[in-house]
């Protein structure tokens, strides 16, 4: 799975769209453009020095001990214990899907048919070009129809499977994984069900319903690992014990970054390549509607998330800028995803 | 082949206390995973921790954490500091509340684990038949490998399914946000545009999809190491054509008509 560079690509969701290309189906055709709908809001520490000097990942010869330049190194795949194929990039481009910037859409869907488990990632689409009738339309007869559009386009020399859905008149494309890469009950080894004893359900089902609830708690819902987190950094900010100066490379200012949100909302508005702010673009103060205790609460969780976005974006821009040209950028990536299993990559304290 | 359960525990809800083990429903084997070799010898590269502005290497266990702040400085944080940090080991699968469905929204789903029973089967199966006759699913909560997660637990057909969710502020939810307006859609074309997504109404087939790419990669690689060139034609490259948004309609539907 790409994860790892879509994880990275998440730091670039600022006032540019993140891709930008062509809803398909029958002669029909709809500019979209492509916002990531779930963004990375974990807290993540740096690797510094006993003296607080920020570290940089190298890699070295075990045999001759020595650290390697980017082009003392290649990609190999393991075949066998120890015995690699190498591939080169040449070859890995001419094995990329052809370049193309529609987005496929091939047929229609029931849209509660598709398994959850399918779902991987979410991106919302807003419409690219100078009229929004041809999105509204498409958006407007799926939400009623209950229809999704499943459709394949090419990202980044990758091609994704995605379902397009609407909601709220809005289109968002989900990525979905490859049904060989989902294991079944069978593959598992899970048993075979059987039938429960009536009492032993009703006994289960007393427990159940003293604990319904008719929403979920947000709070819940709250990353404490992270909020833990900022709240040692705000009491050792107070003493000022270990606080030390950074390298002007290793924290990029946070100036200049906008939210997510209001780059979506501009783009819905119809000018997000302009950039510019018009009276629409006021919506940015309009209360959430409906359940508003809900989404008030929602709103207030993105602000205080948008400035550990802004540090997180400043940190991932700061990363990607070590790896200076195309093509380390490219190893470096795939290095990660050689490297990676996501609950360690996630993990503040061993990140890999 | 029966996979290994990556993780123990019990799910806890007043009287109820199901001992479950826990399986990734998302093979690893996603993309294609390559080693970063050194060219001459193709020995794999170690990695290491290195200082750039001294080129000193670090070792692993001396090396700190530290939080950049937005001030361009750097917290550091001690051993006991990130201790605070780890939550509290526990095998339990906590249910706080169990809610319809439909109140956890796909969009918080992250990743889906499969349970299946560590114990005993009957008791399994029984919380599974009372999620369906309650057709509900729980809010969970657990510790797993030091980290601590929230999940949905539901079922997946017939079997116990936790799948983490997203944390709140993760998800940017279509409520909190505006659709497009413009002028009010013309009738005729809401009705055209409805039989164009009929006519390419289809049978959902996820299974026939399949990861070319990764497909054509693991080829060129069976290739090279039994020595064989391949070669791979590139996908034709579609026609564009553009013209107005009621004329594309009916000539699509035109042309779904003459193919049906």
């Amino acid at each position: 799975m790409a994860d790892n560079d879509e994880r990275e690509d998440e730091g670039e969701a600022r006032a540019r769209p993140f891709w930008s290309g062509t809803i398909t189906f029958g002669l029909v055709s709809i500019p979209v453009e492509l916002f990531p709908a779930n963004r990375s809001e974990r807290v993540s520490l740096r690797m510094v020095s006993e003296d607080g000097a920020p570290l940089a990942r190298r890699y070295f010869c075990p045999s001759e001990e020595r650290e390697l330049d980017w082009d003392e190194i290649v990609r190999g795949y393991e075949i066998a214990k120890d015995e690699f194929v190498v591939v080169t990039d040449e070859e890995l481009e001419r094995l990329e899907p052809e370049k193309t910037r529609d987005i496929d859409l091939r047929r229609f869907v029931n849209a509660a048919d598709i398994d959850p488990m399918y779902f991987e990632r979410a991106y919302y689409l807003t419409p690219g070009g100078n009229s929004t009738k041809a999105y509204r339309l498409l958006a407007r007869t799926m939400e009623q129809t209950e229809r999704a559009g499943i459709a394949t386009f090419v990202m980044r020399g990758k091609e994704y499977l995605i379902a397009i859905l609407a909601e709220n008149g809005i289109m968002r494309a989900e990525t979905l994984r490859f049904a060989d890469e989902l294991r079944s009950p069978d593959d598992i080894g899970l048993p075979a069900p059987i039938k429960p004893k009536a009492a032993a359900v009703k006994a289960i089902e007393k427990s159940l319903t003293k604990l319904v609830e008719k929403q979920l708690d947000e709070d819940e819902l709250t990353d404490r690992a992270s909020a833990q987190l900022l709240k040692i950094v705000a009491r050792k900010q107070r003493s000022g014990k270990d606080v030390v100066d950074a390298p002007e490379e290793a924290v990029e200012p946070a100036a200049g970054v906008i939210d997510l949100m209001e780059a979506l909302k501009r783009s819905l508005a119809g000018n997000a390549s302009s950039g510019s702010v018009t009276g629409k673009t006021g919506s940015k103060a309009k209360p959430a509607k409906a359940d508003s205790a809900k989404s008030a609460k929602k709103k207030n969780a993105g602000k205080v998330a948008k400035t550990d976005r802004a540090k997180k974006t400043a940190k991932s821009t700061k990363s990607a800028r070590t790896a200076k040209t195309a093509k380390t950028a490219k190893t470096a990536k795939t290095a990660k995803t050689a490297k990676s299993s996501k609950p360690a990559a996630r993990k503040p304290r061993k990140s890999a | 082949m029966a996979a290994r359960a990556i993780w123990k525990g019990r799910i806890r809800f007043g009287d109820v206390d199901v001992p479950v083990k826990l399986y990734s429903a998302v093979k690893s084997t996603g993309g294609v995973h390559f080693r970063l070799l050194h060219e001459k010898d193709l020995v794999p590269v170690k990695q290491q921790m290195v200082n750039p502005a001294t080129g000193d290497v670090v070792a692993y266990e001396d090396v700190r954490r530290a939080y950049p702040t937005e001030d361009g400085r750097l917290v550091m944080l001690d051993e006991e500091e990130l201790a605070e940090l780890e939550p509290e080991a526990s095998r339990d699968i906590e249910i706080t509340r169990f809610v319809d469905p439909a109140v956890i929204t796909h969009q918080w789903y992250d990743r889906p684990y499969y349970l299946g029973p560590d114990d005993s089967d009957a008791d399994y199966f029984a919380l599974a038949e009372a999620l369906r006759s309650q057709e509900k699913e729980g809010v969970a909560r657990w510790v797993m490998r030091n980290k601590e997660y929230v999940g949905a637990l539901r079922l997946e057909d017939e079997h116990l399914m936790l799948m983490t969710l997203r944390h709140a502020g993760e998800v940017v939810p279509a409520s909190a946000l505006k659709a497009p307006g413009g002028r009010e859609l013309d009738k005729r074309e809401i009705q055209m545009a409805k039989q164009l997504v009929s006519a390419l109404e289809g049978d959902l087939d996820l299974e026939s999809y399949r990861d070319e790419y990764r497909e054509r990669v693991l080829e060129l690689v069976e290739a090279k190491a039994s020595g064989k060139v391949l070669k791979f034609p590139k996908a034709p490259a579609k026609k564009k054509k553009d013209d107005s948004l009621s004329a594309m309609l009916v000539k699509s539907l035109e042309a779904t008509k003459k193919s049906a």
